[in-house]
């Protein structure tokens, strides 16, 4: 079975946020870039097990310049085949989507997985604008994939709870916590990563419609109120009387 | 020219979220001096009361086969062109971010997710969501003539402006879902947490599972729902779906009160859109207080006694 694996970098969590051109670009500058756990963890992992079981090919797919091949190397150390890159950085999902839809009409995947969202904008809809794109079936927020034949059964994540359910490939899953433990790419990996084909593909042309105008850092917390144990009643007054919450 | 709302229920009953939709629908209806209108899957017996929260007409979908991206985006899309919608807000819930963006494809319409306050149409449409775990705020413009909104919970307060509306049947017939579902797992009673105003969290702190009970007492007295960090999930205390942080849910209640919770920043990536956090921790220097705005340093198993104690006295005084 033929994998797509939709992988790309994220700021790790504890980036300081700045921005720039008057606050309409996020400031790469000094930042340490993560491929998206989501992504990385459980999607990429689990097609990795499931070509492990099954026999295939995997391949990851970014869009974004030749900044992102650092994850993309990392991705191939890790376990995936090959490797496809769209050139252009992706001013929103839609787009990410609409490029991924082109490039993956030239090969069909029997599964193309995603993280269910990116740690820095938690957008989580690219995996449903690709899957109506490219009129396959998409079940999101998914803990648990099994595949028998060419069913899948899929556990998904609801509020306070989950759903199970089956979808026939091919198909476009979301990936969240559950569906694989992160793997950490051994020396073998790694040097083999380096072999490993990376193609680099032109986008297509697309008109935005969505852009952002600009960034702004929420003011200050006006800081930390301390009471003591002893000082639970005003607790309670405060909350219901300073910050009305109950 | 008008707004269609997507309402989610669960056997018939409209949850906040959707109570929420509603409402933001209204206020951008009233914005553009146009009309709003509803439309939900499965059983309509509870619908009536949509109205009393903005909407010109509710319509149903007679279709009970469980959440399919497919059946829905098509469902709605159908009642945008029977209502001439060209604005589409749906509820950031677990189904409504599966599906809002392929009838944004399907539309061919812009879209911005988890949109935090009322859009501006001055200069095309203007949105401004939380981004980066919430240490900034993105402005947008959307420059399609239509849009899909996400909204995310708590963002708005829900007024009552209108009375209730009768539901109508829509004339579309859905054809058979793609995704089967089996089987639906959920804890009864208690409000999920994406949707709970009022959250009492727990970590590691608390030292082990039997230890819950103080925990649980406090959200009884303030009728909260009750979450937990990472560890204690991992570690199997509490359940999966308690876990809050940039793995788990992400939140913003109105209260989150965090017990012997460190506040390592990926916990906070999930909960600091909170309008007030309260935290409990015997450590002065546990990061968590930085974010809070209220601190309390002590032993939590002498604290949250006092505070379930004090919560009880103050609930029976009002």
């Amino acid at each position: 079975m033929n994998i797509l694996v939709c992988i790309s970098k994220t700021p790790d969590t504890t980036s300081k946020i700045s921005f720039k051109s008057e606050n309409k670009e996020y400031n790469p500058d000094g930042i340490s870039f993560i491929m998206n756990p989501y992504d990385e963890w459980y999607a990429l992992v689990r097609a990795i097990e499931l070509v492990e079981q099954n026999g295939g090919n995997v391949t990851t797919i970014t869009v974004g310049d030749a900044s992102n091949d650092m994850i993309i190397r990392k991705g191939l150390a890790i376990g995936a085949n090959d490797a496809i890159r769209i050139d252009i950085n992706p001013k929103e999902p839609f787009e990410a989507a609409f490029q991924i839809a082109e490039a993956s009409k030239q090969k069909p995947y029997d599964l193309i997985l995603l993280g269910k969202e990116t740690i820095d904008y938690n957008g989580s809809i690219l995996g449903s604008i690709l899957a109506e794109l490219l009129h396959l079936p998409f079940i999101s927020f998914a803990t648990k994939l099994e595949l028998s034949g060419k069913t899948f059964t899929v556990t998904r994540e609801i509020e306070g709870g989950e759903e199970i359910c089956q979808v026939e490939g091919p198909c476009v899953i979301s990936a969240a916590k559950g569906m694989a433990e992160q793997r950490i790419p051994n020396m073998k990996g790694i040097m083999t990563s380096k072999s490993k084909p990376l193609n680099v593909m032109a986008p297509v042309a697309y008109q935005n419609k969505v852009e952002v105008l600009t960034f702004t850092l929420p003011g200050e917390k006006k800081g930390v109120k301390m009471l003591s144990p002893d000082q639970m009643d005003e607790l309670v007054a405060l909350l219901h009387e300073e910050a009305k919450v109950i | 020219m008008s707004v269609l709302v997507f309402i989610e229920t669960t056997n018939g009953t409209i949850k906040k979220s959707g109570l929420e939709a509603m409402y933001f629908g209204n206020l951008i209806a009233a914005q553009k001096n146009t009309s709003c209108h509803a439309v939900l899957f499965g059983n309509a017996d509870k619908a009536n009361i949509l109205g009393k929260y903005g909407a010109k007409s509710v319509f149903y979908i007679d279709y009970s086969k469980g959440f399919d991206t497919g059946i829905y985006t098509e469902g709605v899309l159908s009642a945008a062109a029977t209502v001439g919608a060209d604005i589409i807000i749906i509820a950031h819930t677990f189904n409504g971010k599966s599906f809002a963006g392929s009838v944004a494809a399907r539309w061919n319409a812009g879209i911005v997710t988890s949109v935090n306050a009322l859009p501006n149409f001055d200069n095309g449409i203007t949105v401004t969501k939380s981004v980066f775990s919430g240490k900034a705020v993105a402005t947008y413009r959307i420059n399609t003539t239509k849009a899909v909104l996400t909204l995310a919970g708590n963002s708005i307060q829900i007024q009552e402006s209108g009375s209730e509306v009768t539901p109508q049947k829509l004339d579309w017939t859905p054809s058979e879902p793609k995704v089967k579902v089996l089987e639906r797992k959920t804890s009864e009673g208690l409000v999920p947490l994406p949707e709970a105003e009022l959250v009492v969290s727990a970590g590691r702190g608390m030292k082990g599972p039997e230890n819950w009970g103080i925990v649980e007492e406090l959200a009884k007295a303030l009728q909260a729902t009750t979450a937990c960090s990472r560890p204690v999930a991992d570690t199997g205390w509490r359940p999966h779906h308690e876990h809050v942080g940039q793995t788990g849910v992400a939140i913003k209640p109105n209260l989150y009160i965090a017990i012997g919770i460190s506040g390592a920043i990926q916990h906070l990536a999930g909960v600091n859109n909170s309008k007030t956090i309260v935290v409990i921790n015997k450590d002065p220097e546990a990061p968590f207080f930085k974010a809070a705005d209220y601190g309390v340093v002590g032993d939590l198993f002498e604290v949250v006694p006092k505070l379930t104690e004090a919560v009880k006295k103050f609930k029976s005084s009002q």
